[in-house]
């Protein structure tokens, strides 16, 4: 078979079909910005910030959705190249209102990225006044339209990796906002709160609630983990500062690739609840009394065994628990089943 | 139903011939087009058969409710046939006369024939009049003619034989040939060659494909496709089924804007009428090829018109451009090979089989074959459509056909495909109708829109017209056409009212080339050509605006002073009579004078002065 080449910045890649420039630049770390395009979604094209100059090609070129093809002729940073994203920067930085200092995303922003990399100020053009109101409507998201660059990776999220359909574009022109069914706020939509659109949003304009009270997230310290509430085991980083979660996002790994459940995204205030259990507790003279582990563990045995040998296994339940993993849930079955000796298992999920 | 045989449809054909050509018949062609509904021919049309009635006339004379018969400004319009009279602007009162007169006398009626504007003359004959005798109706053989809602007129006039050639003399790819030959490329404004379009679809192997026909029209100022549809329905499905046979199509949607609620009833009578004869639907003229057509509405955005775009509406998601490729050749409506052509287009393929390519490609220029429908709007005389070969110049269709320009005033520029086109300024009004020809002038063929404006045109503000539909019409999914138009129309809006900057017109062009070469989609790719080709052809009227604060043409109010012409004025008093404010100082028997301080620019005196004695 021949292999397939194209010319990037004067170098040669062999590339596969169905492979795009993008995918081609990546895979060799070349740099091309993007904001619009989400992996494991279908690209958009909307942002037109990933142009690349294609020789022989009638205008510039989104290397996002074009297919590279062989013989091609790739230029990433040509003159025009620059001056193209550099205007778009500008666009979009003067629409709204993206005023760093004061904006959550500060410092973990691909907008804020760019403009630095391209030297665009945001002031060749005079801001415009924000169309729309901030939606504060839920629990757990803000969602900042003076902030929003229509980019559409939260649409491509909702719709296509979580398969939610609760956001899309709505309005046309400079007016477009992305919008619940009907325009309605958030909270009175068919968002299930998994955070999806909060985690791929490039900018500021969704961002967790309460956002300003807490530290930002250049400023937390990564710790990779396992969420604790379902078997799925999804894989997420917590944004940890001062010993508290500020912020969970989804790792992209087995299984959850990058996507979370609204437990797993907004859940994690249990960590430092006073109300947490620490330790196991027996109840003594009708008070519950923290006890160790050892003693819980025997107090359990002893009480089971006296169960068993008065009225047989079958008078014995077993209930397991949601939270625990598929082997932890295996193992309890088959304590159930060798170990007390009775079929009486069920789980928490059935009822 | 019966399925009707090729042999029947010849023998319609007899009868139809014989039906028009009945010894001692008149055959009254009233124009049914929206143009003359809106201004009454319905309510002349009844009055006609009620004349008819009481002169007992009913065995004699047939009423004929037509499509759109082009020269719209001068409705309602009527050719009586055969005497080829032509009567406009008739009223109600006028058809007792008509009666009366014409058809009991045969004493046509002078007074409402056409009049030319120049000679002011009236012309009595129909086929003398420029404005039809100067126009190749090949596309619209049938306006004016056939009643667009009965389908035994149009098989009369060589109607579906095209198609029961296609059918059972031709192979799919002998068609696709056919269309080579004919060299006919697409009506919708790329012109793109409709054989290849077609070749490409007919490759991709899948047991589902479209066609589709683009009736969305958006461009403002063009009515050429709901012409075509309200005057000849049949003439499009034919040509949509002829393409089906050639991909291999199952299914088929004519994609029409909502706002065209005639051409969407008559369309549908006429799906309604060829399924019943078997002209659609399953084994079409009993041949085991089955295709069926039904009608999409749209809610009129005219970035439906796009081809993605247009796809997404009909699987009813948002009207949203989605990148290219995958083509819709490969991967169109529902992911299946699709076809989309423009409504003109497809009206001009049953004739094509009929005739032959080579028949088609015998008129026109090297690269553009064929007629073009136009639709003549603006400052001319005759305001209508009008169909010319290729090859015919500005300068004819604007003044031969179009009849020149009304109060003797100066063409400044015409406007050639909308807000996707540019304006053609009088000295190039000898460039001809082809692709690359108007290209080079800076604008593009686009779908048929000819907007023509006269010397009271602002350049700046024609421009600032289209960004405005732009800014409308974009869909807002990518940043250079949502934004980057939206400044566009800022800047040319701040020019208008006289706050532009010396760096405007470079940012305006900056603007442009980043708009042109990154936007998604046709619209925006597109959007910045109107401001480009006044900047290209009227540089200097923008830098009036700009650094001298006047607008030359006198229609941006802000930078407008208005003075008397002292030697011009004829002391008549008319500007002091409109004037709202009283800023208009006049006696009689004195010139007048205009007090700049009192004035507020309304332009009131300056259309009044018969003289153009205000400047
Ligand atoms: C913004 C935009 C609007 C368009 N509107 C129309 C339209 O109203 N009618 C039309 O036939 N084509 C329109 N087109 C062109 C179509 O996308 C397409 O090229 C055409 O319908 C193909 O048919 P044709 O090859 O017969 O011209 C439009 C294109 C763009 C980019
Ligand atoms: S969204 Fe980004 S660019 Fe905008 S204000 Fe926030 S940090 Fe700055
Ligand atoms: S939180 Fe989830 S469901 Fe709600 S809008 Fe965002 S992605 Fe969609
Ligand atoms: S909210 Fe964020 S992700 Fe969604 S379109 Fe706006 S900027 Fe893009
Ligand atoms: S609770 Fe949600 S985030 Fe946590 S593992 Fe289960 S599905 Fe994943
Ligand atoms: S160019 Fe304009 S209409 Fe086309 S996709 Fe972009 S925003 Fe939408
Ligand atoms: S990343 Fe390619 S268009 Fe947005």
């Amino acid at each position: 078979m021949n292999t397939l080449e194209l010319t990037i910045n004067g170098k040669v890649y062999a590339f596969t079909q169905g492979e795009t420039i993008l995918d081609v630049a990546r895979r060799n770390d070349i740099f091309i910005p993007t904001l619009c395009y989400l992996k494991n979604a279908s690209p958009t094209g909307a942002c037109r910030m990933c142009v690349v100059e294609v020789k022989g090609a009638r205008s510039l070129v989104a290397s996002c959705t074009a297919p590279a093809g062989a013989g091609m002729d790739v230029q990433t940073e040509s003159k025009s190249v620059v001056k193209s994203r550099k205007m778009n920067l500008e666009l979009l930085l003067s629409s709204g209102s993206h005023d760093c200092l004061l904006c959550p995303s500060t410092g973990d922003c691909r907008l804020q990225d760019l403009a630095f990399r391209y030297n665009a100020t945001g002031k060749r053009f005079e801001r415009t006044k924000p169309k729309y109101q901030p939606d504060f409507s839920n629990p757990f998201l803000i969602r900042d339209f003076s902030k929003c660059i229509l980019c559409g990776r939260c649409v491509q999220a909702c719709k296509e990796v979580q398969v939610n359909n609760a956001i899309d574009y709505g309005y046309r022109g400079s007016d477009a906002k992305i919008i619940a069914k009907c325009d309605l706020p958030l909270g009175d939509s068919d968002c299930v709160f998994c955070g999806e659109c909060l985690q791929v949003c490039p900018v500021g304009a969704l961002s967790l609630k309460k956002a300003r009270q807490k530290p930002r997230v250049c400023e937390t310290e990564v710790v990779r983990t396992t969420c604790a509430y379902c078997g799925v085991g999804c894989q997420m980083n917590l944004h940890v500062k001062d010993n508290v979660v500020q912020m969970v996002n989804g790792v992209d790994a087995i299984p959850n690739h990058g996507s979370l459940c609204v437990k797993g995204r907004f859940g994690m205030q249990f960590i430092n609840s006073d109300e947490r259990l620490k330790t196991p507790l027996i109840r003594k003279n009708g008070e519950l009394v923290a006890a160790e582990w050892g003693e819980a563990l025997s107090l359990i045995a002893e009480k089971l065994g006296e169960y068993k040998e008065k009225n047989g296994a079958d008078s014995i339940g077993v209930l397991a628990s949601a939270r625990c993993t598929n082997e932890e849930n295996y193992l309890f079955q088959k304590f159930a089943r060798a170990v007390i000796g009775t079929n009486n298992v069920d789980h928490c999920a059935r009822y | 139903m019966t399925h009707v045989t090729p042999e029947r449809l010849q023998e319609m054909q007899a009868e139809y011939a014989a039906r028009i050509s009945e010894p001692n018949i008149r055959h009254l062609f009233i124009c049914g087009g929206t143009g003359c509904h809106a201004t009454g021919s319905l309510k002349v049309k009844d009055a006609l058969h009620e004349e008819i009635a009481k002169h007992g006339l009913e065995d004699r004379v047939r009423v004929v409710e037509t499509g759109c018969n082009g020269f719209c400004a001068l409705g309602p319009l009527m050719v009586v046939h055969p005497d080829n009279v032509f009567y406009q602007k008739m009223t109600r009162e006028d058809v007792a006369e008509i009666v009366s007169e014409h058809l009991v006398n045969n004493a046509p009626i002078e007074r409402l024939m056409y009049k030319d504007p120049q000679s002011k003359k009236r012309v009595p004959l129909f086929s003398d009049i420029p404005f039809f005798a100067l126009q190749k109706p090949w596309t619209l053989r049938n306006k004016g003619i056939i009643n667009p809602e009965s389908i035994e007129d149009y098989i009369g006039r060589e109607g579906y034989m095209g198609l029961s050639k296609a059918l059972l003399q031709m192979q799919p790819a002998e068609i696709i040939d056919e269309m080579k030959k004919a060299g006919i490329r697409g009506r919708g404004g790329a012109g793109f060659p409709t054989g290849m379009k077609w070749s490409f679809a007919a490759q991709n192997d899948s047991d589902i494909k479209y066609v589709l026909c683009n009736a969305d029209e958006g461009d403002p100022g063009a009515f050429m496709d709901r012409s075509i549809l309200e005057a000849d329905p049949h003439a499009v499905l034919e040509g949509m089924t002829i393409a089906a046979r050639a991909i291999n199509a199952t299914e088929g949607y004519i994609y029409c804007r909502s706002e065209y609620p005639l051409a969407i009833k008559r369309v549908q009578i006429a799906i309604d009428q060829a399924r019943e004869m078997g002209l659609l639907g399953e084994n079409i003229l009993g041949t085991d090829f089955s295709f069926d057509i039904f009608i999409y509405q749209g809610a009129g955005a005219f970035v439906c018109g796009e081809e993605t775009a247009l796809m997404r509406s009909i699987e009813g998601k948002r009207g949203m451009p989605i990148p290219r490729p995958p083509f819709p050749a490969a991967q169109g409506l529902w992911k299946k090979p699709t076809i989309l052509n423009n409504v003109e287009t497809l009206a001009n393929v049953a004739q094509i089989m009929v005739n032959g390519g080579e028949w088609y490609s015998s008129v026109g220029t090297e690269n553009s074959k064929g007629t073009k429908v136009f639709a003549l709007s603006g400052d001319v005389n005759n305001i209508g459509l009008v169909e010319v070969p290729m090859g015919t110049s500005l300068r004819s269709i604007v003044y031969d056909i179009g009849g020149g320009i009304p109060k003797k005033r100066k063409l400044k520029a015409v406007q050639l495909g909308g807000p996707s086109g540019g304006c053609i300024p009088e000295d190039h009004m000898d460039v001809v109708v082809d692709y690359e020809e108007i290209a080079k002038v800076g604008a593009i063929m686009g779908s048929g829109g000819v907007i023509v404006m006269d010397d009271k045109t602002c350049m700046v503000d024609m421009a600032r017209f289209f960004l405005e539909f732009i800014q409308e019409e974009s869909c807002g999914k990518c940043t250079p056409c949502r934004e980057g138009t939206r400044r566009q129309l800022e800047i040319l809006e701040r020019i208008c009212e006289g706050h532009g900057k010396p760096e405007d017109i470079t940012l305006i062009e900056e603007l442009s080339e980043m708009i042109t070469s990154s936007a998604l989609c046709g619209l925006g790719q597109t959007a910045s050509n109107p401001v480009l080709s006044v900047l290209r052809h009227f540089r200097e009227e923008f830098e009036a605006h700009i650094f001298e604060k006047k607008c030359p043409a006198k229609r941006c109010p802000a930078l407008v002073d208005f003075k008397v012409i002292n030697e011009r004025c004829k002391k008549c008093g008319k500007c002091a009579s409109v004037c709202p404010v009283g800023a208009v100082e006049w006696k009689k028997k004195e010139v007048a004078k205009i007090n700049t301080d009192i004035c507020v620019q309304c332009m009131s005196c300056y259309s009044a002065c018969p003289f153009d004695a205000i400047d």
